[in-house]
């Protein structure tokens, strides 16, 4: 579905992600996991390379064309602004208009129509727990913002989600809730490219592993192939990987 | 799968004992402070309302319809519109987690310019109002370049500016102020903000009227439009909110324009106000105008608050400033209790900050 090759900064490293798959990153630190998925939803701009969407060139120059095209991503700092309403927040950036001369000479923003919203998506993630949609994002708990980050980029996704370690600031019980959100978003159809260090996370969820290691991508494997000492091995080379598994998608 | 599957379960396998509520809200602030807190933390206008009402009732109380008349009450509005117009101002670049030293040097620079584009050249007033608007939108345009693309803090970047600004205003007017008898003479549309009307003995001017749409159509713009919803984002957290698709550029530039431009529109309203056209007018505007904002309850941090908050503030140091002047006491007692005003809003809006803990 995705190609990703022949750049100067990563080193040619091939990327690709299929229809429906949770892919999981996984590198040491510095392997360049972060600056391949930068690449490709625009952060960084690749200096060789090309990035197919369903067979289209996407190079994009900004996340904002990334995001114009459906690909969201839940950053690991949330990008949340914490005195705003839930609400505000998942619509920030492609806020309602309300219909009518109000919202073309006022310029007024339809509030219940983006409140519905947000209630509708987050009730179907299973995440309705929140007393009210106008809470601040900063009265929720760590888990709950999670969930509203996830929920946002579910709701606005149309191509595929990148996931910057979701998990990671999370406690066990957060981080399980977290993990059926993602399952999920899959099974709605909508591919993710998960970067996570937790080992025991990314074999629970991932369809395949992309194994990154000096720049390059040393292999991809399958969760039920390998064990996650294995995977850890070829991580830090202390292992020879297998052989890269042909793409067929 | 299934094997590194229940592998990767294995060390949460007891967790199917743990409750599996996660995601609940819980309130946890009870009894009567937490809910005070909880109704400030979504209004936070209220604490200057509260204030507000409180000082008017007390003066109302000590002085009785020597202060609680139409005319005294109109007159405090009359005495705090320039403070109360620049307060809008600052109240949005400081919504931004900004601060802008330069507000009063704006004002007091596009009114030199209104006047002494009509006296000196022989323009037309409305045009010469225009450019005085003009001169100010563009010293905001600059400030907000400076902020959002030099990067530079905005304390540094105003502070700059508001020297600057200020020695161009002494510098171009030559120290001569327009005396107020001319204006009324040969152009009395610099004067338009000073006209008045009565209304059953309350005295309004256009002035006062301009402040308090001002702050309406703004605060309607902050709540009600995706500009302001991204101003706050901008002032809560700019990396979040660019991350989350604000244009953070073009919010700050927005924001310093309107300021420059709000602040110029002061201008014209303070040659209504003193009649005359004085480089030497509205030097404490900066800091009164900053007073109005942390005392309405905006927090300097920037995310927070509502503009009529400041507005509220602004009318809080005019009902202590009328009041304890016809009680007859020392001016310095009103400064003191206005320090006292400023210390205990930032203390209010630290409590208030606490939920986010």
């Amino acid at each position: 579905m995705k190609r990703y090759g022949h750049v100067t900064a990563i080193d040619h490293s091939d990327f690709e992600l299929r229809k429906g798959e949770i892919l999981a990153v996984i590198g040491d630190n510095g392997a360049g996991k972060s600056s391949i998925v930068k690449a490709i939803c625009g952060a960084v701009i690749p200096d060789e390379g090309e990035i197919l969407i369903e067979g289209k060139r996407a190079n994009f120059t900004s996340p904002m064309e990334a995001r114009n095209m459906g690909i969201e991503i839940v950053y690991q700092n949330l990008a949340m602004s914490p005195a705003l309403s839930i609400a505000d927040n998942m619509f920030m950036g492609r806020e309602i208009r309300r219909e009518g001369w109000r919202g073309d000479w006022l310029r007024m923003l339809d509030k219940k129509k983006m409140e519905q919203f947000a209630r509708d998506k987050l009730t179907e993630l299973g995440l309705m727990t929140v007393q009210s949609i106008n809470q601040a994002v900063e009265t929720l708990s760590g888990g709950q913002r999670q969930g509203v980050a996830v929920a946002r980029a579910a709701a606005f996704a149309t191509k595929f989600i990148i996931m910057d370690e979701p998990t990671a600031a999370l406690g066990v019980k957060e981080s399980r809730k977290v993990l059926e959100l993602i399952q999920d978003v899959r099974s709605r159809g909508i591919p993710i490219i998960l970067i996570s260090h937790n080992m025991p996370h990314v074999f629970e969820v991932a369809d395949r592993i992309h194994i990154h290691r000096l720049g390059k991508r040393l292999t991809t494997i399958k969760p039920g192939d390998y064990s996650m000492s294995d995977a850890v091995a070829f991580m830090t080379g202390a292992k020879e990987p297998p052989e890269i598994e042909a793409a067929n998608a | 799968m299934a094997e590194t599957g229940t592998k990767g379960q294995d060390y949460e396998s007891s967790l199917s004992g743990a409750s599996q509520t996660v995601a609940e809200f819980e309130d946890h602030r009870k009894g009567a402070a937490g809910k005070i807190q909880h109704a400030l933390h979504v209004n936070p206008s209220l604490v200057p309302l509260i204030v507000l009402v409180f000082a008017i009732v007390l003066f109302g109380l000590l002085l009785g319809s020597k202060f609680l008349s139409p005319f005294a009450l109109t007159l405090i509005l009359q005495q705090v519109q320039i403070v109360g117009i620049v307060a809008a101002a600052q109240s949005l670049v400081i919504l931004t987690a900004g601060i802008d030293l330069s507000v009063g040097a704006i004002m007091v620079l596009s009114s030199v310019i209104m006047g002494q584009f009509t006296f000196r050249y022989g323009i037309p007033a409305p045009i010469s109002i225009a450019c005085g608007i003009a001169v100010g939108a563009a010293i905001g345009a600059v400030n907000g370049w400076l902020v959002s693309k030099v990067k530079l803090p905005p304390f540094i970047v105003t502070l700059g500016m508001w020297q600057i600004v200020l020695a161009a205003n002494f510098l171009y007017s030559a120290n001569e102020t327009i005396r107020s008898q001319d204006i009324e003479a040969q152009a009395p549309f610099l004067q338009f903000f000073g006209a008045k009307f009565n209304v059953g003995g309350a005295v309004f001017t256009v002035g006062v009227v301009f402040m308090l749409l001002l702050v309406l159509v703004l605060a309607f713009a902050l709540r009600h439009t995706a500009w302001g919803r991204h101003v706050y984002a901008v002032g809560d957290d700019p990396e979040a909110a660019e991350l989350s698709g604000v244009n953070v550029h073009k919010t700050l530039m927005s924001v310093y324009i309107l300021s420059g431009l709000i602040c110029a529109f002061a201008g014209w309203a303070l040659i209504g106000r003193i009649g005359s056209v004085s480089p030497t007018s509205g030097q404490l505007a900066n800091i009164e105008s900053i007073t109005a904002v942390v005392i309405g309850g905006i927090s300097l941090f920037g995310g927070r608050g509502s503009i009529l908050g400041s507005l509220f503030g602004a009318l809080i140091v005019g009902v202590f400033t009328l009041g304890l002047r016809l009680l007859g006491a020392d001016a310095q007692w009103t400064f003191l209790l206005i320090g006292l005003l400023i210390i205990g809003a930032v203390a209010t809006d630290q409590w208030i900050r606490k939920v986010s803990a």
